[in-house]
């Protein structure tokens, strides 16, 4: 019997080694597995290289596991949220790296990582400081710069409902970054809402099958906060 | 005309406020188009909406038929736009993920990108993302991808920093987002839509003389015919 949802935060988070690279899902703190981060930070890994769309806010979530110690290295689109001070201290103690790039880019990296494409032309970019020393090549009279898949070894998610299978659905714009970097890690780890029985889902409305899902744990949490 | 009555001609005009910025905008989007909103000003359009008819608003975090603000007790805690605050879904709504939301961006599927902006070049280069090359903690977000996707970019900003320099330049000193891409821009003076000849004022706020707007334009401009 397939079985991914796991009883534990422990047993969810094992395995998860110093200087992994770590998808981090969400968009803000909407679709970000904050218990699943407090978890990493009780797991203990370090010299961590995060993937998020965002550099942490505050002090929870990401911005704890900076304040903790524990990331070498951020790679995201929007460094600058409204209280990025944990990232700010890192930062300016040389603590942290920051790698920043198009959100597109580093979505579309992340969906060619899960699809088995090594790399890809894309326009974004393409005349700027973000596209300096790479790859450029003109298709049909127009200049394309070439990015590189990334790839997780971990992704951290949050989902809305998830069966044992690990098939996932999201609610609403906390869906963002989770389905595409499930694709993109060798181990996916989801945070569910809920759990449901197997064949409760509708095949139709299954964003993320459970083929790319390694583990599930349950955390009710109830309605996040913008923060 | 000299710099003292250039000043007392803006003098004697009222600038336009932010939302009369995004309503001179609004009223310039067409029946029909799928329309991207950034951060800023142009977010204020979604206020401006002519109601007789249908534009659908994206949001770069997978929204497609992005609607108002909620009523306070009816706000949906899953759903935010790009700028991060609560907003609802209309009618024929539908959500995606961030592959796909900027597959759709970057595929050329939006009509229009209506975006804020530090500069604005003449020859349509757009500076929005960082404010020197020693930025070492720039915001990038999707504005690179937004300026390279969508069908047609506007600018809505204003004319000048707040210490009186134009934010119409001849070229932008800033780091760019995008090269050659705005095609208008709306700032609290003017209406200009960028051509291979430059800048073109489509329209001023009342009283204001082209001589009076030149002489807080860095970039040349010109009257449209």
């Amino acid at each position: 019997m397939i079985n991914k949802i796991v009883q534990s935060m422990a047993e969810a988070l094992a395995g998860i080694r110093d200087g992994a690279v770590v998808l981090l899902g969400g968009f803000g703190s909407i679709g970000l597995p904050y218990a699943l981060v407090e978890g990493l930070i009780e797991q203990g890994a370090k010299e961590l290289t995060v993937v998020a769309n965002n550099a942490g806010v505050g002090r929870v979530g990401l911005a704890k596991l900076l304040d903790a110690g524990r990331v070498r290295k951020i790679i995201c689109s929007y460094p600058r949220t409204s209280d990025p001070v944990a990232f700010l201290e890192a930062y300016r103690a040389g603590r942290v790296e920051l790698e920043v790039m198009p959100q597109g880019t580093m979505a579309e990296r992340m969906r060619a990582a899960g699809a088995g494409i090594p790399a890809f032309y894309t326009p974004t970019s393409v005349g700027t400081k973000l596209a300096e020393g790479k790859e450029v090549r003109e298709f049909a009279g127009r200049q394309y710069v070439l990015e590189e898949a990334l790839h997780g070894d971990v992704a951290l998610i949050e989902c809305w409902e998830a069966d044992r299978w690990g098939n996932l659905t999201y609610r609403s714009s906390a869906r963002n970054f989770n389905p595409v970097m499930a694709t993109a890690a060798k181990l996916t780890i989801a945070q569910a809402q809920h759990i449901v029985e197997l064949g409760v889902l509708d095949p139709e409305k299954v964003v993320t099958p459970g083929i790319y899902v390694s583990r599930v744990v349950h955390v009710p949490y109830g309605e996040p906060t913008i923060t | 005309m000299n710099v003292n009555a250039s000043a007392s001609v803006l003098a004697a005009c009222k600038p336009w406020t932010r939302a009369e910025i995004a309503a001179n905008a609004a009223h310039d989007i067409p029946e029909g188009f799928y329309v991207n909103l950034g951060i800023g000003i142009p977010v204020l359009i979604a206020d401006h909406l002519p109601a007789d008819r249908e534009i659908v608003i994206q949001s770069e975090n997978g929204v497609l038929g992005m609607g108002p603000a909620p009523e306070p007790d009816k706000i949906n805690r899953w759903l935010i736009n790009a700028g991060k605050q609560y907003v609802t879904m209309v009618p024929g709504g539908s959500y995606m993920h961030h592959a796909d939301s900027f597959a759709l961006i970057r595929g050329g599927h939006l009509d229009l990108c209506v975006l804020g902006a530090f500069q604005v070049a003449e020859n349509g280069d757009l500076a929005n993302w960082a404010t020197s090359d020693g930025d070492h903690m720039p915001a990038v977000g999707g504005a690179m991808d937004l300026a390279a996707g969508a069908k047609r970019i506007w600018v809505l900003m204003e004319h000048t920093t707040k210490s009186g320099e134009s934010r119409l330049k001849r070229r932008c000193s800033y780091p760019l987002t995008a090269p050659g891409v705005v095609k208008r821009v709306y700032t609290n003076l003017a209406v200009l839509d960028v051509t291979d000849d430059g800048f073109v004022v489509r329209s001023m706020v009342p009283g204001l003389t082209l001589e009076a707007l030149q002489d807080v334009t860095e970039a040349r401009l010109r009257m449209a015919n």
